[in-house]
C-alpha cells in the first residue's frame, strides 16, 4: 500500500515537470519516460549495509548478558568488574549521594556545555590525585589534563594524539591485558605488540620476560603499564621491580602510558596505589596517564575519567592541550558534566574527601577478605593445587588459572559466570556465595582437565 | 612562589639515573587553531565590557540572557538523585531512552519501530551520533564519500575527516536571496553518482536557518529514490524550529513514506537543554529485524573502543521525562515556549533594524527558522561588531537568536545597522 502512495506522488510531481528530463540509472536523461528503469527502485530499496555480518558479543560484557538470561537461583556473576556489597548489590558511595544532593539542590547550576577539555576543577584535582598535590610536575605547569569518558575514553584520546603527533606508532601491551585495550589502540591507528607479563607457572610476574621484551623494543616505542591491580591477573610488580622497569624504559626512551583504573581500590590507599606512576614522573621524563573513577568512586555509568600528559615544559603542555581538543571535538565535542561535577564536589571538600578515603578502604578491605575466605575454603576442601595466588594477587580480579573447559563446566553445572580466561571478579563474591564458588572450583579441578 | 618555582626547576633538571635529559617528544607539536565556534564564547568571557552580547554558540538563553534548565528536567533530576545507581549501561545505551527517542523521530505508531527494523544506539549527543555513523560508513561502505551542504556546522567536516571518509559538497545556501539554492541543490543530487551518501539537516539548518519547504523535501526525496542515494539526517533541533516536534520531523517522515532506509542523528542538547549531559541517539533503518540486530551489534563494536558505554545520567533524565505523560506534556510546552521566544526575537530584531532606516532587506531574519540567523554580514563587518560594539558571533555572520533578548535587541539592531549601512 505504501508504494502505491509514493508512485502516485512520483507521478504527480513528474507531471508537474513535464519538460524536466528524468535521469535513469545509467545517468542518461530521457525526457519522455515516466517509469523508472527496472533496477533503480529495487537498488534503492535494499540496504547499503545488506551484507554486513553480526558482530560477536563482547567477551566481557557478554558474560553479564548470559548471566541475565539464566533463571537459576544460585547463579553467580563474577564477570564484569563492578563492585558489589555483601548483599550482592551495586553500591553508590555515601559521599556520592551527598554530592548528588548538593548538586541537585543548587539551583544556580546549569547544564551548559563544558569546555572541550572538560571541567577545569575536575582536571586539576584529578592530576593532583594521581601525581600528588606537591608534585613538581604540577607546580611547574608541566601537566595537561583533559576530562574524558572514563578509562576507555582517556586511553582512546591519548592513543589518537600519539598516532597523530608521535614518531613511533607501536604500543606494547602486557600479555594478558584487559580485552578492550587492543581494540582501542588499533582503532586509534597504532600497531599493537605484546610483552610478556604473566607467568602461568608461578601465577605471578614474569619479570625476566618483561624486561627482555621491553629491552628489545625499538627505541621510543609506547608501553602500556597498569598502574596497579593489573587486570585481569591481579599481579603487580613490587616497587623494586617497578624501579627496574623504569630504568630500562628510560634508558631505551620508551614512552610510558599508564592505565590507572583502580587507584585506592587495590591496597586501600590512594597514595600507595599511585607509587608506580609517581616514580616515573619523579625522574623528570614524560608520560601519559589514563585515570578512571568508575570503580574507586563507583561512578561506572557516568563515564568519568581524565587523561594527563606530563611534558618537559609548560609551553609544550599548552600546545599539547590545544591538539587534544582537535581529537576530542570531532569525537563527541565535550565531555559529560554530571559525573565530573560529583568527583569535583568530593575532591575539593575536605570532609567529603576524608569520608571517601574511608569508604574506599572499606571496599578494598571487603575484597581482601573475600580473597582470604576463598583461599581458606579451597584449602578446607583439599582442592588440589597451590591457591596462594588468590591472596597474593591484588585488586578486583583473580586470575584463577582455570582453563576454558573448566570455566565452561562451572557455568554449565554451577551457574557461575566469568570470562573464559579464568578471571573472576572478587567484587562479585560474598561470604554467602564463597562456599558455592569453592565447590565449583573444586569440582572443575578434580573432574575436568 | 618564586622560590618554589626555582626549586622546582632544580628538581626537574637534576636528573635521576636513567631519565632522559633531552628535550620533549612534543616540541614539534604546533598550537592548534581555536575552534571557530567555541572560541567565540572564550573571547566573550574574557571581555570586560558591560555592553557585551554573546550571539555566538547555539545554547538557549531566556529573555534575561540566562541559561535555562527546563522545569521538566529539574523534576526528573529530583527523581534520579539519591535513588538510582550508576551501573554501566549496555554498550548500546539505555534501551528505554532509545525507544522513546525513536518515537520522536519516526512517529509514535511507526511500523518500523513495531517491526524492530531500526538499529539504534544511545550516542554522545549529535556529535557522537554523527561520528559513530561516519566510522560505521567507513568500515562498511569503504568506497563511499559523504556529500555535505554548503554551508554546514563546521564540526561536520571534522567528524567525517577524522573518520577518514572523503567529503564532497552540495549547493545549499543561496547568498543573493539568503534562502535555499534549490535548483543547484537538485542538480548536485542528480549529478552525484548513484548510491551516494548525503548529510541532510532535518530542520532548522545550522548555520543558515534556511530549510526546504515540504514540497521541496518531497522532490528531494523523489530524486534520492531515483538515484538510490543514502540520506543521513542530522536532527539537532526537533521541536526547537517550529515549536512542534512532529512538524519538525516532517522531512524525515517524507523520506520514510517514500521507503528510504535512512540514518538519523538525534540530540537532546537544545530541545531538552541537556547540553553538557551529552545525550543523543544514532539510528539506521534496516530491511528487517535480523539486519537491524546485526547493524546494532556493529555500531556497538565502534562504541566500545571509543568510550565503552554511554553516560547514564542524561539518559535517565530523558527516559523519565518521555516516559511520564505529565512530564512529557510539560516538556512539549517548554519547548514551544523556547521556540516562540526565538520567533518573537526574530520579529523584534528585524523591526528594529528596519526602523533605523536600513537600505538593505532584512526579511530573511523572519524567514529563516531555528536557533540561527544567517545575517549575510561579512567577516569584516563581524569583526567591527566585536571590536566596536563587543558583540560576539562567528565570522560567517551567523547570529544565535537564542542570545537575543528584549534587553539587547535594540543595541544589536543599532550595531548591525552601523556596520552594514554603507554596504
Amino acid at each position: 500500500m505504501k508504494s502505491c502512495l509514493t508512485s502516485d506522488r512520483r507521478l504527480s510531481i513528474l507531471s508537474g515537470h513535464l519538460t524536466t528530463a528524468t535521469i535513469d540509472k545509467e545517468g542518461n536523461s530521457s525526457s519522455s519516460s515516466i517509469c523508472f528503469s527496472p533496477t533503480s527502485s529495487s537498488a534503492s530499496d535494499s540496504s547499503v549495509f545488506a551484507n554486513l555480518p553480526r558482530a560477536p558479543e563482547d567477551p566481557i560484557l557478554g558474560v553479564t548478558v548470559a548471566y541475565n538470561k539464566d533463571p537459576s537461583p544460585v547463579k553467580l556473576n563474577l564477570g564484569v568488574g563492578a563492585y558489589r556489597t555483601e548483599e550482592g548489590k551495586p553500591l553508590v558511595l555515601n559521599v556520592v549521594r551527598q554530592a548528588e544532593k548538593l548538586l541537585v539542590n543548587d539551583r544556580s547550576r546549569v547544564k551548559e556545555y563544558l569546555p572541550i577539555v572538560g571541567l577545569a576543577d575536575f582536571n586539576k584535582l584529578s592530576a593532583k590525585l594521581i601525581l600528588g598535590a606537591d608534585s613538581p610536575a604540577i607546580l611547574g605547569n608541566l601537566v595537561t589534563t583533559v576530562q574524558c569518558l572514563s578509562g576507555t575514553g582517556s586511553l582512546r584520546v591519548g592513543a589518537e594524539f600519539l598516532a597523530r603527533h608521535y614518531y613511533q606508532r607501536t604500543i606494547y601491551i602486557p600479555n594478558p591485558t584487559w580485552g578492550n585495550h587492543g581494540k582501542i589502540f588499533t582503532l586509534a591507528g597504532l600497531t599493537v605488540k605484546t610483552y610478556r607479563y604473566y607467568d602461568p607457572v608461578t601465577r605471578g610476574l614474569n619479570i625476566q620476560g618483561l624486561l627482555e621484551d621491553l629491552g628489545s623494543a625499538p627505541s621510543g616505542a609506547i608501553v602500556l603499564l597498569h598502574a596497579c591491580a593489573h587486570n585481569p591477573t591481579g599481579v603487580d610488580p613490587t616497587l623494586e621491580q617497578w624501579e627496574q622497569i623504569r630504568r630500562l624504559m628510560r634508558s631505551k626512551r620508551l614512552l610510558p602510558f599508564f592505565d590507572s583504573a583502580y587507584q585506592g581500590f587495590a591496597s586501600g590507599s590512594l597514595d600507595e596505589d599511585a607509587k608506580s606512576v609517581r616514580m616515573f614522573v619523579a625522574d623528570g621524563g614524560e608520560c601519559f596517564i589514563a585515570q578512571s573513577y568508575a570503580k574507586n568512586m563507583g561512578l561506572y555509568g557516568e563515564r568519568v575519567g581524565a587523561l594527563s600528559i606530563v611534558c618537559k615544559t609548560a609551553d609544550v603542555a599548552t600546545r599539547v592541550e590545544s591538539q587534544l581538543k582537535l581529537v576530542i571535538r570531532p569525537m563527541y565535542s565535550n565531555p559529560p558534566i554530571h559525573g565530573a561535577s560529583i568527583v569535583s564536589t568530593i575532591l575539593k571538600d575536605r570532609n567529603l574527601y576524608q569520608e571517601w578515603t574511608l569508604e574506599l578502604k572499606a571496599m578494598a578491605d571487603r575484597i581482601i577478605t573475600m580473597r582470604k575466605q576463598l583461599f581458606d575454603a579451597l584449602r578446607a576442601r583439599g582442592t588440589p593445587g597451590d591457591w596462594s595466588h588468590i591472596i597474593k594477587q591484588i585488586g578486583m580480579f583473580t586470575f584463577t588459572g582455570l582453563n576454558t573447559k573448566q570455566v565452561a563446566f562451572m557455568t554449565r553445572e554451577y551457574h557461575i559466570y566469568m570470562t573464559s580466561d579464568g578471571r573472576i571478579s572478587m567484587a562479585g563474591l560474598s561470604s554467602r556465595t564463597v562456599p558455592h564458588l569453592a565447590d565449583a572450583i573444586h569440582a572443575a579441578v578434580t573432574t575436568v582437565v | 612562589m618564586a622560590i618554589r618555582s626555582a626549586l622546582t626547576k632544580r628538581i626537574i633538571t637534576t636528573t635521576l639515573p636513567g631519565s632522559r635529559s633531552i628535550s620533549s617528544w612534543w616540541k614539534n607539536v604546533e598550537p592548534a587553531p581555536k575552534d571557530p565556534i567555541l572560541g567565540v564564547t572564550e573571547a566573550f568571557l574574557a571581555d570586560p565590557s558591560p555592553d557585551k552580547v554573546n550571539v555566538g554558540v547555539g545554547a538557549y538563553r531566556d529573555d534575561n540572557g540566562q541559561p535555562v534548565v527546563l522545569d521538566c528536567v529539574r523534576e526528573a533530576e529530583r527523581r534520579v538523585a539519591g535513588n538510582l545507581n550508576m551501573e554501566y549501561l549496555p554498550m548500546g545505551g539505555s534501551n528505554n531512552m532509545v525507544e522513546e527517542t525513536l518515537k520522536l523521530a519516526y512517529g509514535e505508531d511507526s511500523d518500523l519501530i513495531k517491526d524492530k527494523r531500526i538499529a539504534a544506539i544511545q550516542a554522545l549527543s549529535g556529535t557522537g551520533a554523527c561520528r559513530i555513523f561516519a566510522d560505521f560508513q567507513k568500515r562498511f561502505s569503504p568506497d563511499s564519500q559523504i556529500y555535505i551542504p554548503v554551508p554546514t556546522w563546521s564540526n561536520h567536516h571534522n567528524i567525517w575527516r577524522d573518520a577518514n571518509v572523503p567529503q564532497r559538497t552540495f549547493h545549499y545556501y543561496h547568498p543573493e536571496s539568503k534562502g535555499l539554492d534549490f535548483a543547484s541543490l537538485m542538480d548536485d543530487v542528480k549529478n552525484a553518482p548513484n548510491g551516494s551518501f548525503f548529510l541532510l539537516h532535518a530542520c532548522a539548518h545550522n548555520p543558515t536557518g534556511v530549510d526546504p519547504t515540504v514540497e521541496q523535501w518531497k522532490e528531494i526525496s523523489y530524486q534520492f529514490k531515483v538515484k538510490g542515494h543514502f540520506a543521513f539526517f542530522d536532527m539537532a533541533y526537533q521541536g526547537f524550529a517550529s515549536g512542534d516536534p512532529e512538524r519538525d520531523a516532517k522531512s524525515i517522515r517524507i523520506f520514510l513514506e517514500d521507503g528510504h532506509l535512512i540514518g538519523c542523528s538525534q540530540s537532546y542538547a537544545k530541545n531538552m537543554g541537556l547540553y553538557g549531559q551529552r545525550v543523543g541517539c544514532l539510528s539506521l533503518v534496516c530491511e528487517d529485524e535480523k539486519q537491524a540486530v546485526a547493524v546494532k551489534s556493529q555500531l556497538q563494536q565502534l562504541a566500545r573502543p571509543m568510550y565503552s558505554n554511554p553516560p547514564v545520567h542524561g539518559a535517565l533524565i530523558v527516559s523519565i521525562i518521555l516516559g511520564d505523560p505529565e512530564l512529557k506534556q510539560l516538556w512539549l510546552k517548554e519547548v514551544k515556549g523556547m521556540a516562540d521566544r526565538i520567533i518573537g526575537m526574530r520579529t523584534s530584531l528585524r523591526e528594529n533594524i528596519e526602523k533605523l532606516g536600513s537600505p538593505l532587506s532584512w526579511e530573511h531574519i523572519t524567514k529563516q527558522i531555528g536557533m540561527f540567523c544567517y545575517s549575510g554580514m561579512t567577516p569584516e563587518q563581524v569583526d567591527r561588531l566585536t571590536k566596536e560594539f563587543h558583540i560576539y558571533m562567528t565570522r560567517n555572520g551567523r547570529i544565535s537568536m537564542a542570545g537575543v533578548t528584549s534587553g539587547n535587541v535594540e543595541y544589536l539592531a543599532k550595531a548591525i545597522h552601523e556596520v552594514t549601512k554603507a554596504a
